[in-house]
C-alpha cells in the first residue's frame, strides 16, 4: 500500500477545507498518525488540568512515540509510567475518572488489554448504571490501544479486538483512519462523558501522513463518514481497510463502470446505522470490511442491522469480508487480511 | 558531580516521585552490597541460604483491649474521644447486627431476593469509618454495613436499596447490599471482587493531583476495604504495586475473616496472611485486631495520617476476625465448618461485646440502657422496613437510561420495542409494581 499519495490523505490543505469536519480558519501542518494523537494528548493537557496521562513505557514517549515530550511539557504528575499490569492500569484509570479526573491510559497493544477486560467490561462500562442516582460517573476517561497488523506482528501483536467491546453498552468503541480524522475523533473522546475504547491502527502510525489542522477541533462520536459518493454499492469499513476498499473501488470504477459509495463507521459502538441504512436504500448493495475476524465480528452486527432496516431495497444479500477464522500466523499474514484481491474477485 | 555529593545524593533518594531510584555511575570497587538498579542496598554474602517464611515471627497484632473489654496497657488506653461518641459507635454496631437479624429472616421468608450479614466485623467497620473525614473517599467489598451506617446512611437508605424500589439511589438495579452514596463519598459496591482495589489506587491518585493543584482544598484519602478471600485476586497485587509506585494517599482495609464463602484462609494463602504481603510492596502495614474497636480506630487514624506525609503513600491494614455468620443468605456454612467452631468463636470474642464490657466498666452503659437501645433500634428498623418494602420499583425506563450519559437510538429503537410487546401481550407481563406503569417506560 502506497500511502504517500493515497487519495484518502489529505495531501494538501485544500482537500481539508473541502472537508466541514475541520476548523476552516486553522493552519495545517504534515503530521503522521503518532504526531496527531500527540497533538490532541498535548492539546488535552495544556487546556484541562484534569488530563493525565500514563501506561507502560509512557514517560519516555511510548513504543509508538504518541506521548513523546508530554512528561518533559507537563510532568511527572501528569504523564508518567505504570507498572507493567493492564488491569492496575485500567482499575487505576477508572478510580481517577471516578474522582473528577480525565486519565487517558494507554495499553501497549491492543493484543495485551485482556488483563484489563474485567475492569472493562464490569467496572467502567456499567459505571454509571450502577451509580445511578448519586451522580457518580466516568465520562473522561480514554483507553488507546495500538491494533491491527502490520505484516510480522503474528500472534499477538496484530490483534483487532474492537468487537469484544461493541457487544458493551456503556462502553464507546473508536477506530480512526487516518491521522486528522484521530485528532479530531481523539479530543472528541476526552471530551465525552462516557468511557472511549479508542483503537489506533499501528500500521499508519509512521505511514499514514497528511495535513492535519494545528487547532484543536472534534469530530463528533457515533457518526460515520460519506467517504466517498456513490450510487450503485456501499462499501462500509473502518481504519486501515478503507485504504484497500478506496483503491478497489478506483480499479472497480474503472475496470466495470460502477460507482461505489465508501463509508468510514470510525465509531464502532454505538454506531451510526443512520448514514449506513440512508447509503444502502440509496444503492441497493452492501459489503462490509474489516481487518478482524469475520465471526461475529463487526461486520455481522451491521449487516444483520442493513438486512432489518433496508430489506426491501437491497438487489443482493449482504457481503462480508474480514480476517479468516484464524490467528495470525506470521508465515501467513499475507493471506488473511483482506486486500484488493479478496475483495475483487469474490 | 551532585551525585557524586553523598549528602546531595541522599537527599534525592529521599525524594519520594525520583523517577530513578539508582545512578548510573558504577559501582565502588570493593563495596559490599549490590547495585544492581532492581535492588539498590542488598549485601552480598557468601552464605547460601533462601529465606524460610517460617523463620519470620508472624507479624503482631495490635490490640488497645481484651476480649473482656479491660484495656491491656494503660498507657494506650483510649483518649480524646467524648463517651457520646463512643455510644455512638456502640449504637451504629447494635444497629447493624439488628438489622442483620432482620433483615437475614426477611430473605428466609422471601420478602426480599438476597442479604449479607457482617456479625464479628462490625467493629472493623465501624471503628476505621470513624478515623476518616467525612470527605475521604471510600471503596467498599460488601460486607461493611457499619461503614456506611457511621457515615451517616440511614435507615431508610439501607431499606430502599435492599427492596430495589424506587427511591433507591441505584434505581433498583443493583443487588441488595450493594449500597453507594455520593453525598457520603461511598462508590457504590460492585460485585467483582478487587475490581475496586486498583480504583482506589486511582482515586486516591486522583485527590493527589486535585491537592496539588488546588492546596485550598483539605488533604483527604481514599480507604478501600477488602476481604482476604479477594486480596488472590490479580486486582489487588496490581492495586498495591501501582499505588506505592505513585505513592498515592490510600488506606488499604483487608478484612481477614478467616473464609472467602467455604474457603478457609489455609486454602487461600499460605503467607502470613495478608499483611505479609504489603511489606513485599513497599508499603507500611499494620495488623490490627479487629474486634477491638478502639485498636482498629486508632491504627486507621495512624494510617490516614501516614497516607498523607511525604505527599502520599498507601498504607494497608490487616484487620483479624472472624465471618460469624453464613457467607450470604445463599450459603450454610455448616456444609463446610462446625457448628461448634462458630459457637466457640461466638463466645470467645465480639466486637460489640467487647465494647459493652468496657462502657459497663466505665460505668457508662448497664442492662436498662442496652435494653432500650435494642428495642428501640429494632422499632426503628422495622418502620423503615415496612416504609420501604411498599414503595414502587423505579420506572422502566430507567432499565434503558444511564448505559451512557445520554440515551442512544438503539436504545429508544428498544424501548419502543419493548413498550411494542407490553402493549401487545399486556398478560404476560406485570408493570404495576413499577412507578408509572407501563408509562414509566416512556422518556421523561
Ligand atoms: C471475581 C469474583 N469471583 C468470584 C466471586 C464470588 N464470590 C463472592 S464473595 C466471594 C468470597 C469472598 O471472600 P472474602 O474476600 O474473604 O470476603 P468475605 O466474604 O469473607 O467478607 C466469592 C468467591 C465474585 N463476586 N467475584
Ligand atoms: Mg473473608
Amino acid at each position: 500500500m502506497d500511502y504517500s499519495s493515497h487519495p484518502l490523505l489529505n495531501h494538501s490543505p485544500s482537500s481539508l477545507r473541502a472537508n466541514a469536519s475541520y476548523p476552516q480558519s486553522s493552519s495545517f501542518t504534515r503530521q503522521n498518525l503518532f504526531q496527531a494523537i500527540n497533538s490532541a494528548l498535548k492539546h488535552s493537557l495544556r487546556t484541562d488540568e484534569r488530563t493525565l496521562v500514563f501506561g507502560e513505557d509512557v514517560a519516555f514517549g511510548g513504543v509508538f512515540r504518541c506521548s513523546m515530550d508530554l512528561a518533559t511539557e507537563f510532568g511527572s504528575e501528569r504523564v508518567f509510567n505504570t507498572p507493567l499490569s493492564e488491569q492496575g492500569i485500567v482499575g487505576f484509570a477508572i478510580g481517577c475518572a471516578a474522582q473528577g479526573m480525565k486519565p487517558i491510559a494507554e495499553i501497549q497493544f491492543a493484543d495485551y488489554v485482556y488483563p484489563a477486560f474485567d475492569q472493562l467490561v464490569n467496572e467502567a462500562a456499567k459505571w454509571r448504571y450502577r451509580e445511578g442516582d448519586t451522580g457518580g460517573h466516568i465520562g473522561g476517561l480514554v483507553v488507546r490501544m495500538p491494533c491491527g497488523s502490520v505484516g510480522h506482528g503474528a500472534l499477538y501483536h496484530s490483534q483487532s479486538p474492537e468487537a469484544l467491546f461493541t457487544h458493551i453498552p456503556g462502553l464507546r468503541v473508536v477506530l480512526p483512519r487516518s491521522p486528522a480524522r484521530a485528532k479530531g475523533l481523539l479530543l472528541a473522546s476526552i471530551a465525552c462523558n462516557d468511557p472511549v475504547i479508542f483503537l489506533e491502527p499501528k500500521i499508519l502510525y509512521r505511514a499514514a501522513v497528511e495535513q492535519v489542522p494545528t487547532e484543536a477541533y472534534e469530530i463528533p462520536l457515533s457518526q460515520a463518514e460519506v467517504v466517498k459518493e456513490g450510487k450503485d454499492m456501499t462499501i462500509v469499513s473502518y481504519g486501515q481497510p478503507l485504504y484497500l476498499c478506496s483503491s478497489a473501488i478506483a480499479a472497480a470504477e474503472k475496470d466495470f463502470g460502477i460507482s461505489v459509495e465508501l463509508l468510514d463507521l470510525q465509531t464502532l459502538y454505538p454506531w451510526d446505522k443512520q448514514t449506513v441504512l440512508q447509503s444502502v436504500q440509496k444503492t441497493g448493495r452492501a459489503i462490509v470490511v474489516h481487518e478482524s475476524m469475520i465471526n461475529a465480528g463487526v461486520g455481522a452486527e451491521v449487516a444483520a442491522s442493513i438486512q432489518e432496516g433496508a430489506f426491501l431495497h437491497l438487489e443482493a444479500p449482504v457481503q462480508r469480508l474480514g480476517g479468516w477464522a484464524t490467528h495470525m500466523g506470521l508465515a501467513f499474514e499475507s493471506f488473511n487480511i483482506p486486500d484488493v484481491t479478496s475483495k475483487l474477485l469474490r | 558531580m551532585l551525585l557524586r555529593n553523598p549528602l546531595r545524593a541522599q537527599i534525592l533518594q529521599r525524594v519520594p516521585r525520583r523517577q530513578t531510584r539508582w545512578s548510573s555511575l558504577s559501582q565502588r570497587p570493593g563495596s559490599d552490597r549490590v547495585h544492581f538498579p532492581g535492588a539498590v542496598s542488598s549485601k552480598f554474602t557468601t552464605k547460601l541460604s533462601f529465606e524460610h517464611p517460617s523463620t519470620h515471627p508472624a507479624m503482631p497484632t495490635y490490640r488497645v483491649m481484651d476480649s473482656d473489654g479491660v484495656v491491656v496497657d494503660e498507657s494506650r488506653k483510649p483518649s480524646g474521644i467524648s463517651n457520646e461518641e463512643i455510644v455512638t459507635w456502640y449504637r451504629n454496631m447494635l444497629t447493624v447486627s439488628i438489622m442483620d437479624l432482620i433483615m437475614f429472616d426477611a430473605q428466609r421468608q422471601g420478602r426480599l431476593s438476597f442479604y449479607m450479614v457482617s456479625a464479628g466485623e462490625e467493629g472493623i467497620a465501624i471503628g476505621s469509618a470513624s478515623a476518616l473525614v467525612p470527605e475521604d473517599v471510600i471503596f467498599c467489598q460488601y460486607r461493611e454495613t457499619g461503614v456506611f451506617k457511621q457515615r451517616g446512611f440511614a435507615l431508610s437508605d439501607f431499606m430502599n436499596q435492599l427492596f430495589a424500589n424506587c427511591k433507591d439511589a441505584g434505581k433498583g438495579r443493583n443487588m441488595p447490599v450493594h449500597y453507594g452514596s455520593g453525598k457520603l463519598n461511598i462508590h457504590t459496591i460492585s460485585s467483582p471482587l478487587a475490581t475496586q482495589i486498583p480504583q482506589a489506587a486511582g482515586a486516591a491518585y486522583a485527590l493527589k493531583i486535585q491537592a496539588l493543584q488546588n492546596p485550598d482544598v483539605p488533604p483527604r484519602v481514599v480507604a478501600c476495604y477488602f476481604g482476604e478471600g479477594a486480596a488472590s485476586e490479580g486486582d489487588f497485587h496490581a492495586a498495591l504495586n501501582i499505588a506505592a509506585t505513585r505513592s498515592c494517599p490510600v488506606v488499604f482495609i483487608c478484612r481477614n475473616n478467616g473464609y472467602a464463602i467455604s474457603t478457609s484462609t489455609l486454602e487461600q494463602y499460605r503467607g502470613d496472611g495478608i499483611a505479609s504481603r504489603g511489606i513485599g510492596y513497599g508499603i507500611d502495614t499494620i495488623r490490627v485486631d479487629g474486634n477491638d474497636i478502639f485498636a482498629v480506630r486508632e491504627v486507621t487514624k495512624e494510617a490516614r495520617r501516614m497516607a498523607l506525609e511525604d505527599g502520599g503513600k498507601p498504607v494497608l491494614i490487616e484487620a483479624m476476625s472472624y465471618r460469624v455468620s453464613h457467607h450470604s443468605t445463599s450459603d450454610d456454612s455448616f456444609a463446610y465448618r462446625a457448628k461448634v467452631e462458630v459457637e466457640d468463636w461466638k463466645r470467645r470474642d465480639n466486637p460489640i461485646t467487647r465494647l459493652r464490657k468496657w462502657m459497663q466498666h466505665q460505668g457508662m452503659w448497664d442492662e436498662e440502657k442496652e435494653k432500650e437501645a435494642r428495642s428501640q433500634i429494632r422499632k426503628d428498623v422495622l418502620k423503615a422496613f415496612a416504609e420501604a418494602e411498599k414503595e414502587k420499583k423505579a420506572p422502566l425506563r430507567d432499565m434503558f437510561t444511564d448505559v451512557y450519559e445520554d440515551l442512544t437510538e438503539e436504545s429508544r429503537g428498544h424501548m419502543k420495542e419493548l413498550g411494542r410487546l407490553l402493549d401487545d401481550y399486556p398478560e404476560e407481563y406485570d408493570v404495576n409494581e413499577f412507578e408509572g406503569g407501563r408509562k414509566g417506560l416512556s422518556e421523561p
